[in-house]
C-alpha cells in the first residue's frame, strides 16, 4: 500500500488499537474478527467498511497485517470525517481526527448506565476534549472514561476524536471465521463473547500506554456481567439482538444515545437478522462454509470423510483434543463424515473456538442440521430454548447416492449381511440419510435460507420420499435388511425425528437395533412374501403422500426382518427362545412363515391408520398392548425371536406402535402387528415362557402405552417427533434386553431338550427289553 | 452399581479406566488386571464359535466377595470389563448386557471420531459422559 504517514498521536493509538485486535500477540497479524469488530464499532455503513477493507488491502492479503490495520484505520478517519474513501486520502487528508469507533464499552457503559442522561450533557463538553486513548489525557482517564462513554455512545452525533473506544470495544460479538468477512454482521452473538471476551478487557486495559487511570478502570470492569455488556452493546451497532433481549435497558440508554446511533443500530440489527442465537450462523459465514466445504467435496450433498476433515480442521491449529470435541458435537449421526450441515457445524464451532469462545457441551441447537420439518425451518432461529432434539438419525453411508440404483447396490449387501448370522457387533447405523441429502438439495436448489436446510424440503416431498427410500434402505443395510418400504419408512420415521435428540442416545439406540437386527437380516423378508412387495408399494406410496411424516415405520423394518430370515431360521434357532416344542416345527416352517407374513404386512391397514388420528392409533395401539400381551404371554412383543416370522412380526409391531405414536398423522404402518397379533396367538400356545415374558411384556406396555401420549401440535411435531424417537429407542433398547433374555432362556430349554432326550434314549433300549 | 468401567486395548493396555472415587482405585485397577486372564481364557475356549453377541458378552468372570466381574470382548478383541458391587441386588444379566452395549456404542462413537487415534486414552468427553451415567444410574 501506499505509504503511510502517521502523526505521534494517530500512531500511538494505531498501535494499540492494534495490540488491541491482536489478540494473538502476533504482533504481525490482528484477528479479523476484531478488526470487523473494530470497524463496526467505527459506525460505518458497511459498505464503506467493505470499502476500507478493500483499500487497505486486507481483502487481498485475507488478513490485516499491520500496515493494512493502520491503513484501514487511517481510512475509517477518513470515512468519519466524511471525506471520500480514497487511497491517497490517506495521506493526503490532512488534520484527521483520530477515528472513532463506538464501541460499546460494556463495563463501563453499563456502569454509567444510570448515569448517562447525566453525561449526556457532558457530552458536548467532552467532545472537543477527547483525548485519544493511549497516551494522552491520562489524567483525565478516571472521570473521562466516565464521561467518554457517552461520546462514544453519540460518537457518531460527535465531532470526531472521540476517544479511543477500542479497548472498550465490545468483545467479539460472533465467531469470526479465519477469513475475513466482509461483515459480521453477528452482533447476535454477543452473549457469549462477553464470557469470552472478558478477560480481553483487562489485557488490553493494562496495554494502555500511560492510561493508567484508565486501565484500572477498565480491568475493574473485566469481569463485566452479562447483562451489562448486553445492556452496553444495545448501544453498539452490533448489539442488535441485543436490543431485542433487552428492550427496556436499551431503550433507556438508546434515548441518550443520538438518533445517528439508533439508525445505525438499526441497520446492523437487520443486517444481523435473528441474531438470538450467538451461535447462529450468518448467511456469509455459511456462504463461506459451503465454499470451504466444496472445495473438500463437490458435492453439496455428498459427504466429507473423517480423514480429510481431520485434514483440514487441523489447519485451524486448534488442539487435537478440542478439534475431537467438535467432531463429537458436530457429527450428528455419528457416521464418521460430514454432511455440508455437520461440517458449517463444525466450522462454525471451530471459528467460535479460535475466538475464544468455548466449546458447548452439546451442539447447540441452531448448529444441529436441521432435517425435519420444513414447517419448522422457519423456527430454527426462533427456537433457542428447544431441548435437544431427539437423536441423530443415521445417515447413509457416505458412498450412497440418492437414487435408486443405491438401493439396488445396498440389497447385495444386504442379503450377504443376512446371510451373515454373525454379525452382532453394533454397527453405526444412519438413521436419517435421506433427510440431509433433501435438505441439502434443497437448499442448493433454492439457496433460500441458509440457517434452515430443512425450509427446502418442503419444496419436494416426493423426491423426499424417493431419497427417504433410498437412503433408509441404505441406511438399513448394515444391520437391517429390511424390504425396501420398510427401509423407506424406517428413514421417514428416523428423519423427521432427528433433530436435537440425543446424539448419545441415538447412538446407543442405533447401537442396540444393529444389535437385534444384526442377526437376522431383512433381505429374505421381501423377496419371499409377495404381499411385502405389495406392502412396499405400498410403503412407498405412504412415503410419497406423507412426504417426511411418515416416522412411523422407524423400528420395523430391523425389527421384522430378522426373524423371517430363512438362512437364519435353522442357524440361529439356537439362540431363538423358541419353545423347545415348537423348536422343531419353527425351524422347519419358517420359510414357510414368510409366506405367512402377509399378515403381517397387512398394509391395507396402515391406510386406515393413517386415516386415523396418530393419537387415535396411538391409543388404539396401546390398548391392544394390553390386549395381545395377554394373548401373547410368552411373544415378548417387544423383542421376542420366537420364530422368525413371529418375532419379526411382534417386534414389527412394537416397532410400528413405537414410531406410529411417534409420527404424527404419517403413515401408519404399524397397523400391521395387529392382525398379526392374532396368527402369533396360535404360536403362543408353543411358548412356555410366561411368566418373564409377562412381565417383560408388561414393561414394555408401559414403555409404549406411555408413548401415545404425545400430543399432536403442527408447531411442535419436531419437538414431539425427537421425543417419540427417544422413546423409540428406548423402546428397542427394552426390546433388545428382552431379547437377549429371551434367547438365553431358549438356550436353556434347548439343553434340557437335548438332555431329556438323551435320557430317553437310554431308557428306550430298556423300554424294548 | 458399576463401580469400575475399564476398556482394554487389543495389546492389552488399557484405553479407558475409571472407577467411583470412594474406593481404592488402585484395587480395581489389579482386578481388571487380573480379570483379563480371564476373558482370555474365555476368548479361547470360544473358538472358531460364531461371533454373535451372546458370544461378545462373556458374562461373569469371577466373583469375589465385594464385587463381581463381568467381561465383554468386541470382534477387535478390544475388552469391556465391568466391576459391580455384590452388594447391589443382583443385576439382571440383560441390564449388564445392556450396559456393555452402550460401552460399545459410545467406543464406536470415538473410533468414529477421526481425531481418535486408535490406540490413544479415550479422552471423549461423550464417553465419559456415557460412563459416568452408567456409574451413577446402576447403583
Amino acid at each position: 500500500m501506499e505509504g503511510l504517514t502517521l502523526s505521534d498521536a494517530e500512531q500511538k493509538y494505531y498501535s494499540d488499537l492494534f495490540s488491541y485486535c491482536d489478540i494473538e500477540s502476533t504482533k504481525k497479524v490482528v484477528v479479523n474478527g476484531r478488526v470487523l469488530e473494530l470497524f463496526r464499532a467505527a459506525q460505518l455503513p458497511n459498505d464503506v467498511v467493505l470499502q476500507i477493507m478493500e483499500l487497505c488491502g486486507a481483502t487481498r492479503l485475507g488478513y490485516f497485517g499491520r500496515s493494512q490495520f493502520y491503513i484501514a484505520l487511517k481510512l475509517v478517519a477518513v470515512a468519519q470525517s466524511g471525506f471520500p474513501l480514497r487511497v491517497e486520502s490517506i495521506n493526503t487528508v490532512k488534520d484527521l481526527p483520530l477515528p472513532r469507533f463506538v464501541a460499546s464499552k460494556n463495563e463501563q457503559e453499563s456502569r454509567h448506565a444510570a448515569s448517562y442522561s447525566s453525561d449526556s450533557e457532558n457530552q458536548g463538553s467532552y467532545s472537543g476534549v477527547i483525548p485519544p486513548p493511549p497516551g494522552r489525557g491520562q489524567v483525565k482517564k478516571g472521570s473521562v472514561t466516565h464521561d467518554t462513554v457517552q461520546p462514544r455512545t453519540s460518537a457518531d452525533a460527535q465531532e470526531p476524536a472521540s476517544p479511543v473506544v477500542s479497548p472498550q470495544q465490545s468483545p467479539p460479538t460472533s465467531p469470526h471465521t479465519w477469513r475475513k468477512h466482509s461483515r459480521h454482521p453477528s452482533g447476535g452473538n454477543s452473549e457469549r463473547p462477553l464470557a469470552g471476551s472478558g478477560p480481553f478487557w483487562s489485557p488490553f486495559g493494562e496495554a494502555q500506554s500511560g492510561s493508567a487511570g484508565g486501565d484500572a478502570v477498565w480491568s475493574g470492569h473485566s469481569p463485566p456481567p452479562p447483562q451489562e455488556n448486553w445492556v452496553s452493546f444495545a448501544d453498539t451497532p452490533p448489539t442488535s439482538t441485543l436490543l431485542t433481549m433487552h428492550p427496556a435497558s436499551v431503550q433507556d440508554q438508546t434515548t441518550v444515545r443520538t438518533v445517528a446511533s439508533a439508525t445505525t443500530a438499526i441497520e446492523i440489527r437487520r443486517q444481523s437478522s435473528s441474531y438470538d442465537d450467538p451461535w447462529k450462523i450468518t448467511d456469509e459465514q455459511r456462504q463461506y462454509y459451503v465454499n470451504q466445504f466444496k472445495t473438500i467435496q463437490p458435492d453439496l450433498n455428498g459427504f466429507i470423510p473423517g480423514s480429510a476433515a481431520k485434514e483440514f480442521f487441523t489447519k485451524s491449529k486448534l488442539p487435537i483434543l478440542e478439534l475431537s470435541h467438535i467432531w463429537e458435537l458436530s457429527d450428528f449421526d455419528k457416521d464418521g463424515a460430514l454432511t455440508l450441515d455437520e461440517f458449517c457445524a463444525a466450522f462454525h464451532l471451530v471459528v467460535a473456538r479460535k475466538n475464544g469462545y468455548d466449546l458447548p457441551e452439546k451442539l447447540p441447537e441452531s448448529l444441529m442440521p436441521k432435517l425435519i420439518d420444513l414447517e419448522d425451518s422457519a423456527d430454527v432461529g426462533d427456537q433457542p430454548g428447544e431441548v435437544g432434539y431427539s437423536g441423530s438419525p443415521a445417515e447413509a453411508p457416505p458412498s450412497k447416492s440418492p437414487s435408486m440404483p443405491s438401493l439396488n447396490q445396498t440389497w447385495p449387501e444386504l442379503n450377504q449381511s443376512s446371510e451373515d448370522t454373525a454379525i452382532v457387533h453394533p454397527v453405526p447405523i444412519r438413521m436419517t440419510p435421506s433427510k440431509i441429502h433433501m435438505q441439502e438439495m434443497e437448499l442448493k436448489r433454492t439457496g433460500s435460507d441458509h440457517t434452515n436446510p430443512t425450509s427446502p424440503l418442503l419444496v419436494k416431498p416426493s423426491d423426499l420420499s424417493e431419497e427417504n427410500k433410498i437412503n433408509s434402505s441404505v441406511k438399513f443395510a448394515s444391520g437391517n435388511t429390511v424390504a425396501d418400504g420398510y427401509s423407506s419408512s424406517d428413514s421417514f420415521t428416523s428423519d423427521p425425528e432427528q433433530i436435537g435428540s440425543n446424539v448419545t442416545r441415538q447412538r446407543s439406540h442405533s447401537g442396540t437395533s444393529p444389535d437385534t437386527a444384526a442377526p437376522p437380516p431383512p433381505p429374505p423378508r421381501p423377496q419371499p412374501s409377495h404381499s411385502r412387495s405389495s406392502s412396499l408399494d405400498m410403503n412407498r406410496t405412504f412415503a410419497v403422500t406423507t412426504g417426511q411424516q411418515q416416522t412411523g415405520v422407524v423400528a420395523h423394518p430391523p425389527a421384522v426382518p430378522p426373524r423371517p430370515q430363512p438362512s437364519q431360521a435353522p442357524g440361529p434357532t439356537v439362540h431363538r427362545p423358541v419353545d423347545a416344542d415348537g423348536l422343531m416345527t419353527h425351524t422347519s416352517t419358517s420359510p414357510q412363515q414368510i409366506p405367512e407374513q402377509p399378515n403381517f404386512a397387512d398394509f391395507s391397514q396402515f391406510e386406515v391408520f393413517a386415516a386415523s388420528n396418530v393419537n387415535e392409533e396411538q391409543d388404539d395401539e396401546a390398548e391392544k398392548h394390553p390386549e395381545v400381551l395377554p394373548v401373547e404371554k410368552a411373544s415378548d412383543p417387544a423383542s421376542s425371536l420366537r420364530v422368525a416370522k413371529t418375532d419379526s412380526k411382534t417386534e414389527e409391531k412394537t416397532a410400528a406402535t413405537a414410531p406410529a405414536n411417534v409420527s404424527k398423522g404419517t403413515t401408519p404402518l404399524a397397523p400391521p402387528p395387529k392382525p398379526v397379533r392374532r396368527r402369533l396367538k396360535s404360536e403362543d400356545e408353543l411358548r412356555p415362557e410366561v411368566d418373564e415374558h409377562t412381565q417383560k411384556t408388561g414393561v414394555l406396555a408401559a414403555v409404549l402405552a406411555s408413548q401415545p401420549s404425545i400430543p399432536r401440535s403442527v408447531g411442535k411435531d419436531k419437538k414431539a417427533i425427537q421425543a417419540s424417537i427417544r422413546r423409540n429407542k428406548e423402546t428397542n433398547t427394552v426390546l433388545a434386553r428382552l431379547n437377549s433374555e429371551l434367547q438365553q432362556q431358549l438356550k436353556d430349554v434347548l439343553e434340557e431338550r437335548i438332555s431329556l432326550e438323551v435320557q430317553l434314549e437310554q431308557l428306550r433300549p430298556f423300554s424294548h427289553l | 452399581m458399576a463401580v469400575c468401567v475399564a476398556v482394554i486395548a487389543k495389546e492389552n493396555y488399557p484405553l479407558y479406566i475409571r472407577s467411583t472415587p470412594t474406593e481404592n482405585e488402585l484395587k480395581f485397577h489389579y482386578m481388571v488386571h487380573t480379570s483379563l486372564d480371564v476373558v482370555d481364557e474365555k476368548i479361547s475356549a470360544m473358538g472358531k464359535a460364531l461371533v454373535d453377541q451372546r458370544e461378545l458378552y462373556l458374562g461373569l468372570l469371577y466373583p469375589t466377595e465385594d464385587y463381581k466381574v463381568y467381561g465383554y470382548v468386541t470382534n477387535s478383541k478390544v475388552k469391556f470389563v465391568m466391576v459391580v458391587d455384590s452388594s447391589n441386588t443382583a443385576l439382571r444379566d440383560n441390564e449388564i448386557r445392556s450396559m456393555f452395549r452402550k460401552l460399545h456404542n459410545s467406543y464406536t462413537d470415538v473410533m468414529c471420531n477421526p481425531f481418535y487415534n486408535p490406540g490413544d486414552r479415550i479422552q471423549s468427553r461423550a464417553f465419559d459422559n456415557m460412563v459416568t451415567s452408567m456409574m451413577i444410574q446402576v447403583c
